[in-house]
């Protein structure tokens, strides 16, 4: 009674060794794994890209071939540079992408697109890291992935495989294998060399990482530029959003409220005029009048909400979204965790980026559950809206999405969609900011 | 009298024709489009066509230029152009060929039905009606530039209500005056705007556009 179990005990310690293993397992595993990809790549693209890139540079001054050829080949490097960037964000380092946009109508063998290439400094920094980059790629990947790739054979029992077939000739310390006993050996040996080499694996692509860096990420000044242009754009885009709402606004009032208030002071004009000749034709001008007026101020009603909704003005983003969730067809799980209120334009931002989210699902998705998951984090906004609809969503292809991207990208904000054919769909939304002011707690809320 | 409208809204469509009907005028056609316009007025020949300034499909001032084209293509014409704002641009436009029988107004004016009517009938018969929002635009504005700085403040006033299509009786009821004293004030502007001696609605359509600075 008193005393656990054999088995619970084999249990506890099971428990107790993986949760000691698992923060050194799994990271160290994607590390290995990273430094093999690494080294990979490096080995395999990093001679050719070399003479590649050399041959066509000689060759720019030649018949004009380098010309064409020289933006080819720099795509390839900013291709494998990419993937670079990507497993460096795996050691935790973070290698933000510096290549200039490309002007519209650049294609390869352009004029435009060479000079684009050639004028981009981030081309010359490719360049310079080619060959350290390959150098670097091929020694620290395989120093990541290659203890351990040794240690997982051993405790796979590979050697006692191959002792057994005749093949094997030594393990670890044991060299030669002699007997069944010490080919058996390798598989403790394999977990005490593979422990260490994961710890390691994951200094090396750290290491890896930290190398790549200076060469691979931009410079201040083209991190700059690249901050101009993204302002540039996302401003012009806000400023055509903004046009185009006006635009629709002015013309929602102009054909809808605007026109019902016409239509109703002539019917009541003409009612007024009926009303001794034909007072049944007056009564029936004056039922419509009370329609059409009700007409209007429903109009306006919805019009107001598509400006700026008065429950948000009243409760804030959580309240307004709650407020919307009931508002569609679909059953909506809302989860919102916000302490306090946010800047209005973001308040406003967020909300359009949710309504124009649920507004595609209602519309396209068949969707039969929703949730809406919001939560604040230190200056850090984050929406998540999906649905078990039928996926297949495409930012590039609806303006919808699009639309929430521009709305987002005012605000540096960002928007993800993941949406595989036949669903479910996330759309994960994330803006800057900060709360405005902390929430009260209940008790000292006035009305 | 025969009407032509165009106006894209079905709402005010129906109510204008509803509202036409019942003062005894024909409403031969009713389009909902500036193209279709041109060809209804010159199959109908109507005595007064009604658009709106914005129709389809441009949504911009395409009855406008439908009217002022109407207005070339068949001279002396008359056309009363509604809108939801007035321009003094859009009136100085429709009255560049200084003719005669073109009416500007606000939608709003619709629901004074008999005075909506009335316009209506002078403008087929020729006159002008241009409406009050411009010319108080224009009061607000003028009144010190040539040539009509020769005329007295209550000139200027009676002129504007004759720009507004106002008639002598209507006149004289809008400034509580008798209607002899309107004809004196009326024949002082003609003969200080240099106007030559006409038909009277000429006179007046001139005096009009003059006040209109055109």
């Amino acid at each position: 009674m008193g005393w656990p179990s054999f088995t619970d005990t084999v249990a506890a310690a099971r428990r107790r060794v993986l949760a000691v293993l698992s923060p050194v397992v799994r990271p160290g595993a994607v590390a290995a794994g990273c430094g093999l990809v690494v080294a990979t790549l490096s080995l395999a693209t990093g001679p050719v890209l070399i003479v590649l890139a050399l041959a066509s540079l000689l060759l720019v001054p030649v018949l004009g071939i380098g010309f064409a050829l020289f933006p080819m080949v720099m795509t390839l490097v900013r291709a494998v540079a990419n993937v670079h960037r990507r497993l460096a964000r795996h050691s935790g380092v973070e290698i933000p992408v510096p290549y200039r946009p490309l002007p519209a109508g650049a294609g390869f063998g352009t004029w435009r697109r060479f000079r684009c290439t050639v004028g981009d400094p981030a081309t010359w920094r490719d360049l310079a890291w080619l060959l350290p980059g390959t150098v670097a790629g091929a020694v620290l990947g395989l120093a990541a992935s290659g203890p351990s790739g040794y240690g997982l054979e051993g405790l796979l029992g590979v050697p006692v495989l191959l002792y057994l077939s005749g093949h094997w000739h030594g393990y670890g310390a044991i060299w030669p294998t002699e007997s069944l006993g010490q080919a058996l050996l390798s598989i403790p040996q394999g977990l005490l060399i593979l422990i260490p080499a994961l710890v390691i694996a994951r200094w090396f692509m750290w290491l890896h990482a930290s190398f790549t860096r200076p060469f691979l990420r931009p410079t201040k000044a083209a991190e700059l530029a690249l901050r101009v242009t993204h302002l540039a754009t996302t401003r012009s885009d806000t400023l055509d959003a903004q046009a185009a709402e006006l635009r629709r606004i002015e013309r929602d009032l102009h054909d809808g409220a605007q026109a019902r208030i016409v239509a109703l002071g002539m019917n009541i004009g003409l009612a007024e005029e009926l009303l001794r000749r034909d007072p049944a034709a007056a009564q029936r001008l004056l039922a419509d009048a009370r329609q059409t007026s009700g007409e209007a101020l429903t109009e306006l009603r919805a019009l107001v909400r598509g400006i700026h909704p008065p429950v948000l003005v009243e409760r804030g983003l959580a309240g307004a979204v709650e407020a919307l969730a009931l508002t569609i067809t679909v059953p909506v799980e809302v989860d919102l965790d916000l302490p306090g209120r946010l800047l209005p334009p973001i308040e406003s931002t967020a909300y359009f980026a949710v309504a124009e989210t649920l507004a595609n699902i209602t519309r396209h998705s068949g969707a039969r559950r929703v949730w809406i998951i919001l939560r604040h984090t230190p200056g850090r906004l984050t929406i998540m809206v999906g649905d078990n609809g039928c996926g297949g969503a495409d930012p590039a292809a609806g303006t919808g999405l699009r639309g929430i991207e521009r709305r987002l990208a005012a605000f540096d904000g960002t928007m993800g969609v993941t949406s595989p054919p036949g669903g479910p769909t996330v759309v994960m939304m994330e803006l800057p900011c900060e709360l405005s002011s902390p929430k009260t707690s209940p008790s000292s809320e006035t009305a | 009298m025969r009407v032509v409208i165009a106006e894209d809204l079905a709402l005010l469509r129906d109510g204008l024709t509803r509202l036409l009907t019942a003062f005894d005028c024909e409403v031969v056609d009713a389009v909902d489009n500036g193209p279709a316009l041109l060809p209804a007025l010159t199959r109908h020949r109507p005595d007064i066509a009604v658009v709106d300034v914005r129709l389809p499909p441009t949504f911009t001032d395409e009855g406008l230029r439908a009217a002022i084209a109407a207005r070339a293509a068949l001279p002396g014409l008359p056309v009363l152009v509604l809108s939801q704002h007035v321009e003094q641009l859009y009136a100085r436009e429709l009255l560049s060929d200084r003719a005669g029988g073109i009416g500007y107004l606000l939608k709003d004016r619709i629901s004074h039905v008999r005075q909506f009517v009335d316009a209506v009938r002078r403008v087929a018969a020729g006159g002008t009606v241009i409406d009050q929002e411009v010319v108080t635009q224009l009061l607000a504005r003028r009144g010190h530039d040539e040539p009509l700085a020769a005329l007295t403040a209550r000139e200027r006033e009676v002129l504007g209500l004759m720009a507004e299509g106002c008639s002598n009786a209507a006149i004289a009821g809008r400034l509580f005056v008798t209607e002899k004293a309107v004809s004196k004030h009326i024949n002082s502007i003609l003969s200080k705007l240099d106007l030559p001696p006409a038909d009277d609605v000429n006179r007046r359509v001139l005096a009009v556009l003059t006040y209109l600075n055109l």
